[in-house]
């Protein structure tokens, strides 16, 4: 009861961004489906933006130093803009792989195992 | 018993939701469903963005992510849909390992969380005190919310500053005492052009290797 009535902190939401990474990581090893493997990372992604925002926040942190400012912001935009580019290219070598191998297993890509 | 702090009603809301989303992703094997808890998961990050302040991060996370990446990811499950792998399962001892490392990984990084957000509550000269705010600690107890005055409630739109600094200036710097620091803090442009051609040259290569081939005995066929 007493979250209800405290104020939201920084660890609140690094705790969250904890979850969601470790969430996403757990997904990419355990997921056979290319496609889960790409939301897993996905997930590890907004894990860490939920840091980078929570950090750049001027409302979660008393001391006025150990913020980061708008650059947390800043930072959170450029990982979103890569990870919409790192989705596209991913999904077209997914795309390719299916063409060739009629599969979207990730244990069925061994060819170039020793 | 104190007023209920919407602020944290609706933080807590918006975390259970993209937490217990993102571990719905995790669990199921349905490749379908993943997609669609992934997007409700990325959906309620939005949420908690607006409430840490970011308007314009959070619109952009709908936007770009909610509207943008995961379409893209639900037309490659689309594509990709047939029987076979639409829910292809993990064996036990996987999972076990994975839980295994996950587990210690959130029992690594859970206890640090909760260092910083310890540290980021006290006075800069104060030193860090080892015990860690218990809710059973009365009134009369000496804790860190009173070091220092609440941050202000006021909030003030961002995309103006975000704007100014992606075009090279730091409207939020300006005041910085020290020359050679407020010489480093010149913007964000390079970035931003770099994320430009990036942005180019990964469409061209994604449109390049998603491309139908035409098989050359097709053209006979087809003829």
């Amino acid at each position: 009861m007493w979250l209800l009535t405290e104020p939201v902190g920084l660890s609140h939401y690094l705790i969250v961004g904890a979850i969601m990474f470790v969430s996403g990581a757990v997904c990419m090893a355990t997921k056979r489906n290319a496609l889960g493997v790409l939301m897993g990372i996905e997930l590890v992604l907004n894990g860490a933006n939920i840091n980078f925002v929570a950090f750049g926040s001027d409302f979660l942190s008393r001391n006025p130093s150990y913020g980061i400012g708008l650059d947390g912001q800043v930072i959170a935009i450029f990982v979103i803009v890569l990870a919409a580019a790192e989705a596209a290219v991913a999904l077209a070598i997914v795309l390719n792989f299916y063409n060739n191998y009629s599969t979207v297993d990730v244990d069925q890509a061994d060819e170039l195992k020793g | 018993m104190d007023a209920i702090n919407w602020h944290s009603m609706f933080f807590l809301l918006f975390a259970g939701l993209a937490c217990s989303f993102a571990l719905a992703v995790v669990c199921t094997s349905n490749v379908v469903r993943m997609a669609f808890f992934l997007i409700l998961s990325l959906a309620a990050t939005a949420g908690l963005f607006f409430l840490a302040g970011a308007d314009f991060v959070g619109a952009m996370q709908l936007v770009l992510y909610v509207g943008g990446t995961l379409v893209l990811l639900v037309f490659g499950v689309m594509l990709t849909a047939q029987s076979p792998f639409v829910s292809i399962r993990t064996s036990g001892g996987d999972w076990v390992l994975a839980a295994m490392v996950g587990g210690s990984l959130l029992a690594i990084l859970v206890p640090s969380a909760l260092v910083i957000g310890e540290r980021a509550n006290q006075a800069p000269g104060q030193a860090v005190a080892p015990t860690i705010k218990s809710a059973s600690a009365g009134p009369a107890a000496e804790t860190p919310s009173d070091a220092l005055p609440a941050p202000p409630v006021e909030s003030r739109p961002t995309a103006t500053r975000i704007g100014q600094a992606l075009l090279g200036v730091r409207v939020d710097k300006l005041t910085e005492q020290d020359e050679t620091v407020r010489n480093g803090l010149s913007g964000y442009l390079l970035p931003f052009e770099i994320a430009s051609i990036h942005l180019l040259v990964v469409l061209v290569g994604a449109a390049f290797l998603a491309r139908a081939k035409r098989r050359a005995k097709s053209k006979f066929s087809d003829a």
